[in-house]
């Protein structure tokens, strides 16, 4: 993915709407704070998430973040990959080391999300 | 070879150290159903191949005995032989704790009931409080014990709004952990530039939504409260409950008591204040004591003194039992031993040298290692690496390492979470000036090297049998048993 | 006496150095109206004397009778290595290997616990221990619930009376809604805790009960004793998802009531879940073996509010007294050690004719007998005899005032069985 065209959240977390098929993944700054990650916990295909619940939580040496769903909508698909290999998200966070991706969104709450200009502002101020 | 082998890679068929006697009566054998279908994998081992092992692991330890061990918040000091000595006498260690659930056997525990009565006396005077209890069996659990009380207390006024603790973002994480176990939600209380709880966030975060107030005074910044008064009469003004986190306590023994701080309960770490062994992380004890409020409330049972006999009662507004019997009895024993050898004089004298012994290093080092905060601290002081990071790419976990090197313990580090790269450091008041010298000279010799030779410090520990652990790896790749090859 | 170091010649120096004048500045952060007048403390005393002291205290208790009493806390033989060993002080002074380079003879003595645990359990994974088998259970019950997200958490008739009680007090506050026994086991249950053998003493066989749990998706809990594993069938085998214990009886001194050890083990699909610290195997870059403290990230300290429970420490001294325990007896120590305890618990209950035994099954280790009269008089009677007859079930809230709960270990001889059958049936006919 190409950071610029993506949408994020305050909690480090970007998602892209591909063909109303919505990939969620942490960012690079998210990545930097936990260092080595270690272990993914996912969520179960077909879970419906209110905007905020816990979608997974990815656990590094140092911390064991919760990762939150950035809108609501229904969980169609989770990258089994990270169960075998949790360092993909180090190697490539907005690519292969994608979290989740989700279906039945409100698109709404995605339209209010940050572009990636907005996020960059945010970031200076964390 | 580095290696020592395990236990499992030892030893051979057929050999064993202990068997019991041969069997005096006649043989029985279980019904099948109930008999183990498995092989017992156990080890075969003589005991000297046992004496040996153990004996060669324990010399890959560093210890209070062997070791300067500053481990900020741990208050690792020396801990007395004569506190050993008690704790093994056989009508302490091989008496059975059942003796007290039967009125009959009581008068056969009367030593060990008066231990119990008399050291639950004695921390609710060093605390300024009621009463104690010495069920809890380590600090956090101490902490879920005095929360659990907060909320007996609350319940018992039918005052059923409480459902938050207030707790600040320099507390042990223990003090969050503790107050959701016990059902709460807990709200964190910033900390101002000076490393104290920012009155007026506090101000405004208290309400009657608010059951207790958890506090650590000195706080993880090594710094006395400087509201604490405030703090407390601002809680208890809108019904709140102030909880004491004893892990500090060193800093101030004999010099101002928590419940005259205006606490309503507190957990010790007997381990720590009492000097009594950490035991490579336990056990310990936590134990606690409650002003008069919470005194109803106390796990059962207590123990009571009747015309000079020692006997149980069981409160009827107890919150239960937190242990089976009295908590870790022999750890508590070994403190009360403790306490009964200083005196009140003495433990005067112990806040006075920890606090002493803080200063000097931290007097000897400031200008090298950037104190977090300005000002003399109280028991520990709290460093920061970060200019060393910024400037030289040495982070507080480089100086901790490169500390084994030259033979000390290192400090605590990357805690508390609110400054980075923090180096706490505890020296204790058991600790020589020449010992705290040499610590010193160390850390600025490696201030030096952090300048002159950063490259060095990155590969320390290099005198150890092992070097810095992948510890990624080894989360990725959990291996955390060792089991027979025909299992998976 | 006290044993601060630093002297008066010192302490001027080190003033000077800190720019102070006099110790009172140094605690000047503590405000006046705060400070402690005075306090009602003894004075200090000298090492001869409190040694004094405490022997003639230690000597008002009276640990010398003979042992039937148990109730999960059982008087078996310490070998003397194990004093010996875990009394180095490179163990008992170190504390929680924080740096795992100076810690490696902690991390592999746990690394080996762990790993003796699971063996002993037929189980996958252990934690470094828990305080003791109490809270062990609610641990337990936590870790159940979070595994299945859900509530309800049945305890067993089998299980100790005073665990149970622990369990509520513990989860007072929590999500869990503990009930009884006879609750039936539905789609809501996060576990079934059962005992084994059972408070009473008697033997169980768990595996339907596993069976009927897993299909309803909830886990299985179950409390064993860790000595009877020598001989008995294990959790594992019975399809236990989670196991608890009592280590006392694994080279623990009976110490009235502790430090003991809690000891929890589960599947390895449970990891993650399983609270407490735990040791795992890792390399330096060199490629050298060695043992780091594992999966820390799901602790309080650094998962605060969230963490999976709010333990710090553990027992960890404990546990190594009960793996130098383990390597001391090894398979066949602790085999032999089993078949003692019942063997000659089976030949104490053909001695006490009697009396009506209670147990419905076959039992390990311990049994409950109703005397003629009250079990408290008789216990009592026996007291005098220097007998410490077992626990009146009746002080523990559960069985009739005439019942007794007895429990034999290895250490106890024929002759001291003889003479306790004989003394018993003097006491209960006088």
């Amino acid at each position: 993915m190409n950071p610029d065209t993506l949408k994020y959240t305050e909690e480090h977390e970007w998602i892209i709407n591909v063909d109303g098929t919505y990939i969620i993944g942490i960012t690079e700054y998210a990545v930097d704070a936990l260092g080595e990650i270690t272990f993914v916990e996912l969520p179960e295909v077909g879970k419906f998430l209110e905007r905020s619940e816990d979608i997974a939580i990815v656990e590094s040496v140092k911390a064991a973040n919760d990762i939150y769903a950035p809108i609501c909508g229904t969980v169609f698909a989770v990258n089994d990959t990270l169960e075998m290999e949790p360092d993909l998200i180090n190697r490539d966070c907005y690519g292969k080391g994608w979290i989740v991706k989700m279906k039945d969104v409100n698109e709404e709450e995605y339209a209010d999300l940050m572009d990636a200009r907005s996020y960059r502002g945010y970031l200076k101020t964390v | 070879m580095n290696k020592i082998k395990t236990i499992f890679e030892t030893g051979a068929p057929g050999r064993c150290a202990v068997m019991p006697e041969p069997l005096d009566v006649p043989d029985v054998s279980l019904p099948e159903v109930f008999q183990r279908d498995t092989p017992l994998a156990l080890t075969e081992l003589s005991e000297m191949d046992v004496v040996r092992h153990f004996t060669r692991l324990s010399r890959r330890n560093f210890g209070v005995d062997s070791h300067f061990y500053p481990l900020g918040s741990c208050t690792m000091k020396y801990n007395p032989k004569i506190s050993e000595s008690v704790a093994s006498l056989p009508g302490f260690a091989s008496l059975h704790p059942g003796l007290t659930l039967v009125p009959a056997y009581r008068e056969t525990c009367q030593g060990a009931l008066e231990v119990v009565y008399e050291l639950e006396r004695l921390l609710a005077e060093i605390a300024g409080m009621a009463a104690g209890c010495l069920q809890p069996m380590a600090g956090a659990h101490g902490e879920l014990t005095g929360v659990l009380l907060i909320a007996a207390y609350h319940r018992s006024k039918n005052d059923m709004k409480r459902d938050t603790i207030l707790i600040p973002d320099s507390a042990h994480g223990t003090n969050p952990a503790s107050a959701a176990m016990a059902g709460f939600k807990t709200v964190t209380l910033p900390s101002n530039a000076q490393g104290s709880v920012d009155y007026d966030a506090y101000a405004a975060l208290m309400g009657e939504h608010v059951a207790g107030v958890m506090l650590t005074c000195p706080n993880t910044h090594g710094l006395f409260e400087p509201h604490v008064a405030e703090i407390a009469a601002l809680a208890h003004e809108h019904g709140a409950l102030m909880y004491y986190d004893g892990a500090n306590l060193n800093a101030i023994l004999g010099k101002c008591r928590p419940g005259d701080l205006g606490f309503d309960v507190m957990h010790y770490n007997l381990h720590k204040t009492f000097g009594t062994p950490h035991g490579m992380g336990g056990p310990g004890s936590g134990a606690i004591a409650v002003g008069e409020r919470l005194a109803p409330f106390l796990p059962n049972p207590r123990v009571v003194k009747n015309d000079g006999i020692y006997d149980l009662h069981f409160g009827d507004s107890s919150i239960g039992r937190m242990a089976p019997f009295f908590g870790n009895f022999l750890v508590a024993l070994r403190a009360y031993v403790y306490i009964l050898a200083v005196g009140g004089e003495g433990l005067k004298k112990i806040s006075e040298n920890a606090v002493l012994n803080a200063n000097y290093v931290l007097a000897r080092l400031k200008e090298h290692w950037r104190p977090a905060f300005d000002g003399l601290c109280m028991h520990e002081c709290l460093l920061t690496a970060a200019d060393m990071t910024a400037d030289h790419g040495i982070r507080a976990l480089d100086v901790a390492k490169a500390l084994l090197d030259r033979g000390f313990h290192a400090p605590t580090v990357y805690f508390p979470l609110t400054v980075k790269e923090g180096l706490m450091i505890e020296p204790t008041e058991t600790e020589s000036q020449e010992t705290l010298d040499d610590f010193c000279d160390a850390m600025l010799e490696i201030a030096r090297s952090a300048i002159e030779d950063p490259e060095s410090l990155h590969h320390a520990p290099v005198s150890l049998p092992v070097g810095r652990l992948n510890e990624a790896q080894a989360a990725r790749n959990l291996d955390c048993a060792a089991l027979p090859q025909n299992k998976s | 006496m006290d044993w601060t170091t630093i002297t008066e010649v010192e302490k001027r120096d080190i003033f000077k150095t800190v720019g102070v004048e006099a110790m009172e500045e140094l605690f000047a952060a503590i405000p006046e109206s705060l400070r402690l007048d005075s306090w009602d403390m003894p004075e200090g005393k000298n090492e001869s004397a409190l040694l004094r002291e405490f022997k003639a205290l230690s000597q008002r208790n009276n640990a010398e009778q003979v042992c039937f009493m148990g109730g999960g806390y059982y008087d078996h033989y310490i070998p003397a290595a194990v004093d010996a060993l875990a009394g180095r002080s490179e163990f008992y002074t170190a504390y929680t290997p924080y740096q795992p380079e100076c810690s490696q003879g902690t991390l592999q003595a746990i690394y080996e616990y762990q790993s003796l645990i699971c063996r002993l359990m037929d189980m996958e994974c252990a934690n470094a221990s828990l305080y003791d088998g109490g809270t062990a259970i609610f641990e337990a019950a936590v870790m159940a619930a979070r595994i299945t997200k859900r509530q309800r958490v049945i305890v067993h008739d089998s299980v100790h009376p005073l665990w149970k009680q622990m369990l509520e007090t513990h989860a007072a506050g929590s999500v869990l809604k503990i009930e009884t026994g006879s609750e039936p086991i539905s789609e809501e249950t996060a576990c079934v805790i059962v005992q084994n053998p059972a408070f009473l003493g008697t033997l169980q066989d768990y595996a339907d009960l596993a069976q009927q749990c897993h299909e309803l998706g909830a886990l299985l809990v179950m409390a064993v004793n860790p000595v009877s594993l020598g001989i008995v069938r294990t959790p594992g085998s019975m399809g236990a998802d989670i196991t608890v214990a009592e280590g006392q009886s694994l080279g623990l001194p009976l110490g009235f009531g502790g430090p003991y050890l809690g000891i929890l083990a589960t599947k390895k699909k449970y990891i993650r879940k399983m609270p407490g610290r735990i040791v795992g195997a890792a390399a330096d870059d060199k490629g050298r073996p060695g043992y780091v403290l594992t999966l820390q990230a799901r602790e309080q300290h650094i998962r605060r509010e969230k963490a999976l429970s709010n333990i710090c420490s553990n027992q960890a001294l404990c546990a190594l007294r009960a793996l130098i325990h383990l390597c001391l007896l090894g398979k066949e120590g602790l085999r032999e050690t089993a078949y003692a305890c019942h063997a000659k618990t089976a030949y104490l209950m053909s001695k006490l004719d009697f009396v009506q035994v209670l147990n419905d099954g076959p039992v390990f280790n311990e049994f409950a007998v109703r005397l003629p009269k009250n079990a408290e008089v008789v216990a009592a009677a026996l007291l005098e005899k220097g007998f410490l007859a077992g626990i009146p079930l009746h002080t523990l809230g559960c069985g009739k005032p005439n019942d007794l709960l007895v429990a034999v270990t290895e250490k106890r001889t024929r002759d001291e069985l003889d003479s306790f059958a004989a003394v018993l049936q003097e006491a209960c006919h006088e």
